[in-house]
């Protein structure tokens, strides 16, 4: 049974506990970071940082200030790129749906940090491989929810079903247009063949930084999942620029 | 708590946490409930699920606001005029519960017709004593002492009619010129808030240091009680104004008296001149109706508890050795006198004054003149390196610094009393690195040690010290034993007492605290460690969770939540109500039943005497909407001490009683100098100094720097771009802070005014891993009237780029 996790953005104060929950639970280092422009930190996703709480300060058309909070990570695709551009079979898919990554397969080669639609994968310099959230399967196979989820005080953030966590969600959804916030819709039921992340938003999904049609990195890119030695070193190249690319587009 | 004590009876939040998810619209105002109480929103949003409103006030767009469905700004500190304005909007818009004011509350009987209010005070000013002469602030009785009544309200002499004359002042437009909010935003929440009228309606209000720390704060919290009262919304599930206590155990630290004017349970602590012996304490402090009669129970046994076999009838049950106290001790006159160079030595056990204290510089300064500090913490805070500070030269400190390490909160035992009264036991998760200590092992061992210095004296001086009962064991005391001592116990059999109906004063009994009595009711029946929740469909009493001050009631005046005849306003959301057939222990019939227990007596009747007045702390047990206060029977707005603006409702532009400290280091400042209005705040990341968390490097990295929130008007106009240096400075101080350049603070447009404010948390300091100025340095050292609480919520401050 496919399971999955549901960020109700509607419930979330922007505590923060998931982050840090997170970091906890997989013994992630905290980064140096300063106060630059808000409350959000550190910049980015990385290796040390799996999941973090993106803060987006909005205001409606008559100028009254809106504040959005989104606990942010891997999406899970179910037409997941990154597994399909794995050449050493590193990232893999857990029965219930979670993309795991085994890092003593990953070979650093970065296709997937390019690959990503969602930009959450990242290169760990010290360690050479690859990282990104695993959705906690030492916790769920023990019968646990992810760490994140578990220290949610609002439930903003659940996990389950992912059929009941749809529906879930589709209600939720009402809810909140009935009360008026007609912009409110269900994120990732259909993107990518169904997302194992769902999201609650209270507007568009670009108002997130989501992209409302994301697209499976290897149709067009990659041509293929069956790699030669040549294309590899060409997708290497690709690959690079791409990341790169992203990383500037970031710094702006 | 005197604004809900005087008002209901009890200084405490009438409901509790859970509770929150019953009301139909909930008023988060003076708090950031989002932020600084994350788990109450699990309630808040559970509440909205069903289909509540949440509405935020604030001066700035917060966490909370992000969440709530209607949110206004206002301009610190003009938070009673806002109330104000809604306390008309209700009267004149004929929205209040009628039935509950007239009968559950004071507003129908007569004042004193020279009672008045002119031109700012109340009758009874004295301009040269500055002082209230109350002889007005009174009812007028009947022969027997009764308060006359008009229940239809319309004697132009009834509290009612009074309080309607007060507030008709605060119109919305009132609201605009002084608060700074937009007349729409205002009816909004008016609208919202005052549905909660009807009687199968209910709302609650969070509060927490938003209102507190103001000059004018207890009156603050009166105009939200009279609100309150007038909606019908006290006694009530989800109902009530709920204090938001900053952390796990501070309810508890109140209802234990650490503070200097109150002994265990809310008994008045003893003063030198008006309480020299047991019988002028007795005869003074016993009112002659209400429950308070039972105070000499309550005292006697407490003095029985802490004095044992010393304490006799002959002696007056050993009263002479309780400590008496001769003028305020607040927490802001022990740092004044400290300054002066009055108090010796200090210890200081989790706290961290040097960042916490209004006024820092002076703080810190006053530190320089103690003799020995003892500090006991996880880090070496501020407060414990004071002498190595900013500014300081560590060769001219003489102080002597002892740095002890203490136990965390996981690292040791006990109980807890939550912002809901509960009381929660907490077990050991692990042991304590090195030589750190629990707060009960130190204090069981100072006490244990100052014992064996005194044993021998003969002095009459030392036998306060030497008639302390002290039996805890040594080292890690049992504090089984303590809480025992706490619930009471009859003192010929030492079994516990049931609860405090039990006690006596006579001194056959002992108790540690009244209102913890019921707590251990049976030997090894400890009620802390209860763990028995309710369904999640249920109103979540949890009267299986804890135990919850006082006999475990959940939801305070809850007689308050029926009807006269004692039928529920709600019965979907029925408290307790008035069964007749129910039976009693003597075969009579007819008592209050319910799903709480009732805070009223169980057999009296509705049609009893007495049978209608809910406010059983009170002597005539109505709501107090009249209370006498230092500064008046009703509130009224005064502007901070430091504003930039003059009091628009009256020629008296600040509290006349509040308290301005004149040391030399106490400047204030003035608008032409400090244009801008500051506030200060605490953010999720931090908890208060941060001397844990910015120890912390996953909490660190999430909140690193000290910054100051500015709106984008206020930036354009200094030049200030968001992410620049900035200086903040008062007339007390400077911080150097990050700027935050936001839409989420906007101008205050007030008539042809514009005032701009800015914030700054104030969780840092120079030691630990974030450093940063601490925004304290900036705060003054002004105190409410009543409680002498800091104004640290409205001042002023001028900012620039660094």
């Amino acid at each position: 049974m496919a399971k999955a996790i549901l960020v109700d953005t509607s419930r979330c104060i922007g505590c923060r506990g998931c982050q840090v929950a997170c970091k906890q639970w997989h013994g992630l280092e905290a980064e140096p970071t300063t106060f630059r422009s808000g409350y959000e930190n550190p910049k980015r996703l990385s290796e040390k940082t799996w999941r973090k709480v993106k803060f987006i300060e909005a205001a409606t058309d008559d100028g009254a200030p809106r504040w959005h909070f989104l606990s942010d990570a891997c999406k899970h695709c179910t037409e997941a790129s990154c597994l399909a551009v794995c050449p050493t079979g590193a990232l893999f898919r857990r029965p219930w749906g979670a993309v795991d990554l085994d890092q003593s397969v990953c070979n650093g080669c970065r296709y997937c940090v390019a690959a990503c639609p969602y930009g959450v994968i990242t290169f760990n310099p010290v360690t050479g491989r690859a990282d990104k959230c695993i959705l906690c399967p030492d916790r769920v196979e023990a019968g646990l929810e992810p760490a994140c989820v578990t220290t949610c005080p609002t439930d903003a953030l659940t996990f389950g079903e992912r059929a009941t966590l749809v529906a879930r969600a589709r209600e939720r959804v009402a809810h909140l247009q009935a009360r008026g916030m007609t912009g409110a819709q269900l994120y990732g039921e259909r993107q990518l063949g169904g997302l194992h992340a769902l999201y609650v938003l209270q507007d568009r999904p670009e108002v997130y930084g989501l992209p409302a049609a994301p697209r499976f990195a290897t149709v067009g890119v990659f041509g293929g999942s069956v790699l030669s030695a040549i294309t590899s070193v060409a997708l290497g190249a690709v690959a690079l620029v791409a990341f790169r690319r992203r990383g500037a587009r970031r710094e702006e | 708590m005197p604004g809900l004590g005087t008002s209901f009876g009890r200084g405490a939040m009438t409901n509790h946490w859970v509770d929150v998810k019953n009301a139909d619209a909930i008023l988060i105002m003076g708090s950031n409930a989002a932020e600084n109480h994350p788990i109450s929103f699990r309630w808040v949003e559970a509440a909205r699920a069903r289909g509540a409103t949440l509405i935020s006030v604030d001066p700035r767009f917060t966490r909370t606001s992000a969440l709530a469905d209607v949110y206004a700004p206002l301009r610190s500190g003009t938070d009673i005029v806002f109330l104000g304005g809604l306390i008309n909007h209700v009267i004149s818009n004929n929205l209040f519960h009628r039935e509950y004011v007239v009968e559950y509350t004071n507003a129908s009987f007569l004042l004193d017709p020279g009672f008045r209010f002119s031109e700012g005070y109340f009758s009874g000013w004295d301009p040269e004593k500055k002082v209230y002469d109350r002889a007005t602030w009174k009812f007028q009785v009947d022969a027997d002492g009764t308060p006359r009544q008009d229940k239809t309200l319309e004697n132009p002499h009834t509290v009612f009619q009074h309080l309607r004359r007060h507030f008709s002042r605060y119109t919305p437009e009132m609201v605009e010129a002084v608060c700074g909010t937009p007349r729409a935003d205002f009816l909004s929440v008016a609208d919202a808030f005052a549905r909660t009228g009807a009687p199968d309606r209910s709302g609650t209000i969070m509060y927490a240091m938003g209102w507190t720390q103001h000059s004018k704060a207890t009156q603050l919290i009166r105009t939200a009680a009279i609100l309150q009262m007038l909606l019908g919304n006290i006694g009530v599930a989800g109902g009530g104004v709920n204090a938001l206590r900053g952390l796990a155990n501070v309810q508890g630290s109140t209802d234990m008296a650490l503070l200097f004017h109150l002994l265990p349970g809310y008994l008045g602590a003893p003063a030198t001149k008006a309480h020299p012996t047991l019988a002028a304490y007795l005869d003074k402090e016993t009112p002659k109706s209400g429950y308070w009669v039972n105070k000499p129970k309550f005292l006697v046994s407490l003095l029985r508890a802490w004095y044992g076999e010393a304490a006799t009838r002959e002696n007056g049950f050993a009263y002479e050795y309780l400590p008496k106290y001769s003028g305020s001790h607040s927490y802001l006159d022990l740092f004044e006198a400290m300054y002066a160079g009055r108090i010796r030595g200090l210890i200081v056990s989790g706290q961290n004054p040097a960042v916490s204290g209004p006024n820092s510089t002076l703080e810190r300064k006053a530190l320089e003149k103690l003799q020995w500090l003892v500090v006991r913490d996880l880090f070496e805070t501020e407060t414990a390196a004071f002498w190595k500070g900013p500014g300081v030269d560590p060769a001219s400190v003489q102080t002597e610094v002892f740095l002890l390490p203490a136990a965390a909160h996981l690292e040791r035992e006990g109980s807890y009393t939550n912002s809901g009264r509960w009381l929660q036991w907490k077990w050991k998760a692990v042991d304590p690195p090195g030589d750190a200590r629990s707060d009960a092992w130190f204090a069981n061992d100072l006490g244990r040690r100052l014992k064996a210095l005194y044993a021998g004296s003969t002095a009459p001086r030392d036998r306060a010290v030497l008639a302390l009962t002290w039996d805890y064991g040594e080292g890690e005391p049992d504090l089984e034993k303590v809480l025992a001592e706490i619930n009471g116990y009859t003192v010929a059999d030492r079994r516990p007492v049931k609860g405090f109906a039990a006690l006596a004063d006579d001194g056959s009994t002992a108790c540690g605290n009244w209102i913890y009595s019921g707590v251990f009711p049976a030997e090894g029946q400890n009620r802390a460690k209860s763990r028995r929740a309710d369904p999640p469909e249920s109103l979540g009493l949890n009267a299986g969770w804890g135990f919850s001050w006082p006999a475990n009631r959940r939801i305070l005046y809850n007689r308050a939540s029926a009807d006269p005849q004692g039928r529920p306003w709600n019965p979907a959301k029925a408290v307790v109500w008035w069964n007749p057939d129910a039976e009693l222990p003597d075969g009579k019939k007819g008592k209050w039943v319910g799903a709480d227990v009732p805070d009223f007596r169980p057999d009296l009747a509705p049609h009893a005497r007495g049978g209608g007045n809910p406010f059983i702390m009170r002597p005539d047990g109505k709501g107090a909407i009249f209370a006498a206060l230092a500064e008046g029977p009703f509130p009224e707005h005064y502007e901070p001490v430091e504003s930039p603006v003059e009091n628009r409702l009256s020629q008296v532009q600040r509290n006349p009683l509040a308290v301005v400290y004149q040391a030399d280091l106490d400047a204030l400042g003035d608008a032409r100098d400090f244009p801008i209005v500051a506030t200060t705040y605490r953010l999720t990341e931090h908890l208060h100094t941060g001397s844990i968390t910015r120890n912390l490097p996953w909490l660190v990295e999430l909140m690193p720097d000290l910054f100051c929130e500015m709106s984008r008007e206020l930036a354009a106009e200094k030049g200030i771009r968001n992410g620049d240096r900035v200086v903040v400075r008062s007339a007390r101080g400077e911080v150097r802070a990050i700027a935050h350049v936001t839409g989420r603070l906007r101008p205050f447009r007030m008539g042809d005014r514009v005032v701009h404010q800015v914030g700054l948390p104030w969780h840092w300091g120079f030691m630990g891993l974030a450093k940063g100025d601490s925004a304290n340095l900036l705060t003054p050292h002004v105190g409410d009237a009543n409680t002498r609480i800091q104004e640290s919520k409205a001042f002023l401050v001028d900012v620039r780029k660094a």
